[in-house]
C-alpha cells in the first residue's frame, strides 16, 4: 500500500531486540547488547528518516497539503460493523515527525549508554527495557486508531516504571517507579473513560474519521449535554485527563521530578523527549475534533498549559538537584506546548498554535535530551547530583561544557538558535488568541533563562567545589552523542515546519514576529543576566534574595507543597475515612462470611469423622443395629 | 420322630447361638475370639438348615447339603482367618482389633 508497508520493521525491530536481549541477553558479553541495542535502534532510524524524506520531499504534496496514509492495518477484534479495534500504522506529518525524534533520541541514548551504564548490573536488562520502550513509543506515535493508541500508552507507562526503577535496590526508586505508575494510571483511567464515551458517541475508534472536519465527532457535537457541555467536549477533557498525566501537567506533576531517581539516561529518552511529551501528541492527534467540536476543552487543556509553565518554572528556581531542575524545565517546557496547542483553531492562519506546539516538541526533544544527557556527564564525573557541591567544572569538562551551554542557550531562545523560533511562534500564537496567557509565558521565559543560567552558572563557573578525585571528560561514546544532538538544537530551528506540519496539512506563511520576538529576547537576555551577577562569582546575593523573598524560596524549595497535599489527601482522608472501614467491612463483613462457612463445614465434618473409626466391630454394631430395627419395623408394619 | 422334640426347641437354641454369636463379635477385643463368635453364628445357621430340612422337606436333601457346604467354607476361612491373625500378632505383638490401626486417619 503507497509502498510504506515497510514502515512495520520500523517497530518490529526494537521489539524483536526486546525479546533477543530479555531472553538471551545475559549469556553475551555486556558490552555486546549495548551494540545490539544500537544497531538495531540505528536501522530503525535510518528507515525513520527515509519515511520522512518520502512522506516530506519526494513528491511535492497535493492540493490537500500532506494527507493521511495507512501504511498497514489489520482487525484485531471486531466489536461492531463498525466499531472494532485495529492494529496499523498512520503516518501522517505529525506521526512522521514523532518517528524522527523518537529514533534520534533513541539512537542517541542508546549510545551514550554503552558507555554510560559501563560497569552496572543488568546491562543487558537495561538495554532490553530501552529497547520495549522505543517500540512502545513508536507504536504510540503511528497508532491508526485510538484503542491501539491506548494500548501502547499503558506499554509506555509499564516501560518507564520498569526503567525508574531499574535501581531496583534503591528503596527511593522503587518507591519513584511505583509513584510515576500509580499517578498516569489513574490518569489513564480518565483517558480510558474518555476513550468510551468518545466511542460510544462516534461510533467508531478510527482517527481518520474522528479528526475527519465532517466526521461524527464533529457533526455529534451539539448533542446531548451534560452540565452545560457536551458530551463530546466532556469525553476531550476526560481524554486531555490522561495526557496531562503522561505529560505531567499540574496537578497530576508529581511523578515526573521522583522519576528522576532512573538512570540519566532513561530520564532523557523517557522523561525529557519523547514519552512526557505523548500528551501533547495526543491532544494534536485529536486536534481536529478539540478544535472543531470542544472549545472548552481546548481552553482546558491551554489554562492548565500556561499555569504549568509558570508553576514548574518557579519551582525551578529553587531546586538544587540538577536533574530536578531539568525536570521542572521539561514540565515547563510542555505547559508551552500544551498552551500553544490550547490557543491554536483549526486550519490556516488559526493553526498557528498547532504548528508551534508540534515544532516546540521537536525543537525541545533535542536540546532537552542534550541538556539530560549533558548532566549525566557531570554526575558521571563528580558523582553528586547537587549543584552546590559542583562548580568550576568547565576546565575539566570541555566538551560537555560547549554542549550544555548550547543547550542552555537553545532553552532559552537566544536568536539564531533552535529554540528561539519554536518558541517565538508560540509566543506569537499567544498573543493572537490570549494576551493573559501570551503575559504569563512572557514571565516564564524570563525564569527559564534564570533558571537555566543559574543552572550552568553553578556547575561550570563559579568556585570551584573540591572533589575527590579530579572529574575527568566522559568516553567519546558518550561525548558524541552530545556533539550530534548540540548540532541539531544549533540548526533544527531552520526547519521549515509551517509548510511542513500544520493543522490542516497545508502551508502556512509564517515570519518572524518581531514585535513579539525582540521582547521576548530582552527578557531572556536579562534572566540570564540576573542568574550572571547571582551565581558567575560567589556572592552573597542568593543568600539575601532568598531571605528578602523568604515565604516565596520556602514555598517554592518545597514544591509548593503539593506532594504533602497529596500525602495529606491520601493518607489522612482517603485511607482514614474510604480505606478504613472498607477495609474493616472486608476483613469483617466479607472474609467473615467466608470463614464462618467454612467453620461450620470443618466443624460439622469433625463431628462426622467420628463414624469413620475404621474399627470393624463398630460398622458391625451399626449394621446388626440397623438390621433389628428394620426387622421390627416391618413386624409392626405386618402386624 | 414326630413326637420328639419339637420343631421351636431347635429354633429357640439355634437363635441363642446366633445372638451369642453376634454379641461375641461386637464385643470381644480378641481376634481369636472374634473368629470363635463367627463360628458359633455359622452354626446356628447350620442348625437351622438342617431342623428345617428335616421337619418341612423330610423327603429332600438341600439344606443337609447346604449346611455340609458351610462346614467346609467355615474351616476354609478358621483356616485363612488364623494365618491372618498370626502374621498380625508377629507384626503387632498383640492380637488385639482395637490397636491394628496402622491405617487410621
Amino acid at each position: 500500500m503507497h509502498g510504506y508497508a515497510y514502515t512495520v520493521y520500523i517497530l518490529l525491530i526494537p521489539f524483536i531486540i526486546f525479546i533477543f536481549l530479555g531472553l538471551f541477553g545475559n549469556r553475551f558479553k555486556p558490552m555486546f547488547s549495548g551494540i545490539v541495542g544500537s544497531a538495531g535502534l540505528l536501522v530503525s532510524f535510518i528507515l525513520s528518516l527515509t519515511t520522512a524524506y518520502r512522506y516530506f520531499f519526494a513528491s511535492a504534496p497535493g492540493e490537500d497539503g500532506y494527507t493521511a496514509i495507512i501504511a498497514m492495518n489489520a482487525v484485531w477484534l471486531r466489536l461492531t460493523e463498525t466499531l472494532h479495534i485495529d492494529m496499523g500504522i498512520l503516518l501522517d506529518p505529525i506521526s512522521v515527525m514523532m518517528l524522527i525524534v523518537i529514533t534520534t533520541v533513541s539512537l542517541m541514548v542508546h549510545i551514550y549508554s554503552i558507555g554510560y551504564m559501563k560497569g552496572e548490573r543488568g546491562y543487558e536488562r537495561f538495554f532490553s527495557f530501552l529497547s520495549l520502550f522505543t517500540f512502545s513509543m513508536l507504536g504510540l506515535v503511528v497508532a491508526a486508531n485510538i484503542f491501539q493508541m491506548y494500548i501502547f500508552w499503558e506499554l509506555v507507562g509499564v516501560s518507564s516504571y520498569l526503567l525508574i526503577g531499574f535501581y531496583y535496590q534503591r528503596p527511593s526508586a522503587v518507591a519513584a517507579s511505583k509513584k510515576a505508575f500509580i499517578v498516569t494510571r489513574f490518569a489513564d483511567l480518565g483517558f480510558l473513560i474518555g476513550i468510551l464515551v468518545l466511542s460510544f458517541t462516534t461510533g467508531t475508534f478510527d482517527f481518520q474519521t474522528l479528526t475527519d472536519p465532517a466526521g461524527p465527532a464533529v457533526t455529534h457535537a451539539g448533542g446531548a449535554t451534560f452540565l452545560g457541555l457536551s458530551v463530546i467536549t466532556w469525553s476531550l477533557i476526560l481524554v486531555f485527563m490522561g495526557g496531562a498525566g503522561k505529560s505531567a501537567m499540574f496537578p497530576l506533576h508529581i511523578w515526573l521530578p521522583d522519576a528522576m531517581e532512573g538512570p540519566t539516561p532513561v530520564s532523557a529518552l523517557i522523561h525529557a523527549a519523547t514519552m512526557v511529551v505523548a500528551g501533547v501528541y495526543l491532544v494534536a492527534r485529536m486536534f481536529p475534533v478539540y478544535a472543531l467540536a470542544g472549545i472548552p476543552a481546548l481552553n482546558v487543556v491551554a489554562y492548565v498549559g500556561g499555569f504549568t509553565s509558570l508553576f514548574a518554572a518557579v519551582i525551578a528556581c529553587t531546586q538544587l538537584d540538577i536533574k530536578r531542575v531539568l525536570a521542572y524545565s521539561t514540565m515547563s517546557q510542555i505547559g508551552y506546548m500544551m498552551l500553544a496547542l490550547g490557543v491554536a483553531r483549526y486550519g490556516g492562519h488559526e493553526g498557528l498554535g498547532f504548528m508551534a506546539s508540534m515544532f516546540h516538541l521537536f525543537t525541545h526533544a533535542m536540546f532537552k535530551a542534550l541538556l539530560f544527557l549533558c548532566a549525566g556527564a557531570v554526575i558521571h564525573a563528580v558523582h553528586t547530583n547537587y549543584m552546590n557541591e559542583m562548580g568550576g567544572l568547565r576546565k575539566y569538562l570541555p566538551i560537555t561544557h560547549i554542549t550544555f551551554l548550547v543547550a542552555c542557550l537553545t532553552i532559552a531562545g537566544i536568536p539564531t538558535f533552535a529554540g528561539f523560533f519554536s518558541k517565538d511562534e508560540i509566543l506569537a500564537a499567544a498573543w493572537h488568541h490570549n494576551k493573559f496567557l501570551f503575559f504569563v509565558e512572557y514571565i516564564v521565559a524570563g525564569l527559564t533563562a534564570f533558571y537555566m543560567f543559574r543552572l550552568y552558572f553553578s556547575i561550570f563557573q563559579g568556585k570551584q567545589a573540591h572533589y575527590h578525585h579530579v572529574p575527568q571528560e566522559a568516553p567519546y561514546v558518550m561525548t558524541i552523542p552530545l556533539m550530534l544532538l548540540a548540532l541539531v538544537s544549533v540548526f533544527s530551528g531552520f526547519i521549515p515546519f509551517h509548510s511542513l506540519v500544520t493543522s490542516d496539512g497545508l502551508h502556512l506563511d509564517t515570519r518572524i514576529e518581531w514585535g513579539v520576538a525582540i521582547p521576548s529576547v530582552l527578557i531572556a537576555v536579562a534572566g540570564i543576566g540576573v542568574a550572571a551577577v547571582m551565581y558567575r562569582k560567589e556572592s552573597a546575593l542568593p543568600e539575601r534574595m532568598a531571605s528578602t523573598f523568604r515565604h516565596l524560596y520556602t514555598w517554592s524549595y518545597h514544591k509548593f507543597y503539593i506532594d504533602e497535599v497529596y500525602l495529606f489527601i491520601t493518607k489522612k482522608v482517603i485511607f482514614r475515612y474510604i480505606s478504613t472501614p472498607v477495609a474493616w467491612f472486608d476483613r469483617h463483613v466479607v472474609d467473615g462470611t467466608i470463614n464462618g462457612i467454612a467453620w461450620v463445614i470443618v466443624s460439622a465434618s469433625q463431628k462426622v469423622k467420628g463414624l469413620q473409626s475404621g474399627q470393624l466391630q463398630q460398622y458391625a454394631l451399626v449394621f446388626v443395629s440397623g438390621a433389628v430395627l428394620l426387622i421390627l419395623v416391618f413386624i409392626c408394619l405386618l402386624y | 420322630m414326630h413326637q420328639g422334640i419339637p420343631l421351636h426347641y431347635f429354633l429357640i437354641v439355634s437363635t441363642l447361638m446366633f445372638f451369642i454369636g453376634i454379641f461375641g463379635f461386637l464385643t470381644r477385643r480378641n481376634l481369636i475370639t472374634i473368629l470363635m463368635s463367627i463360628e458359633l453364628i455359622l452354626n446356628s445357621v447350620n442348625i437351622n438348615f438342617v431342623v428345617f430340612n428335616r421337619y418341612l422337606f423330610p423327603h429332600k436333601l438341600q439344606g443337609h447339603f447346604f449346611s455340609m457346604i458351610v462346614i467346609a467354607i467355615a474351616a476354609a476361612e478358621a483356616a485363612v482367618a488364623i494365618a491372618i491373625i498370626i502374621n498380625i500378632y508377629r507384626n503387632f505383638r498383640s492380637i488385639e482389633v482395637g490397636k491394628v490401626d496402622e491405617m487410621k486417619h
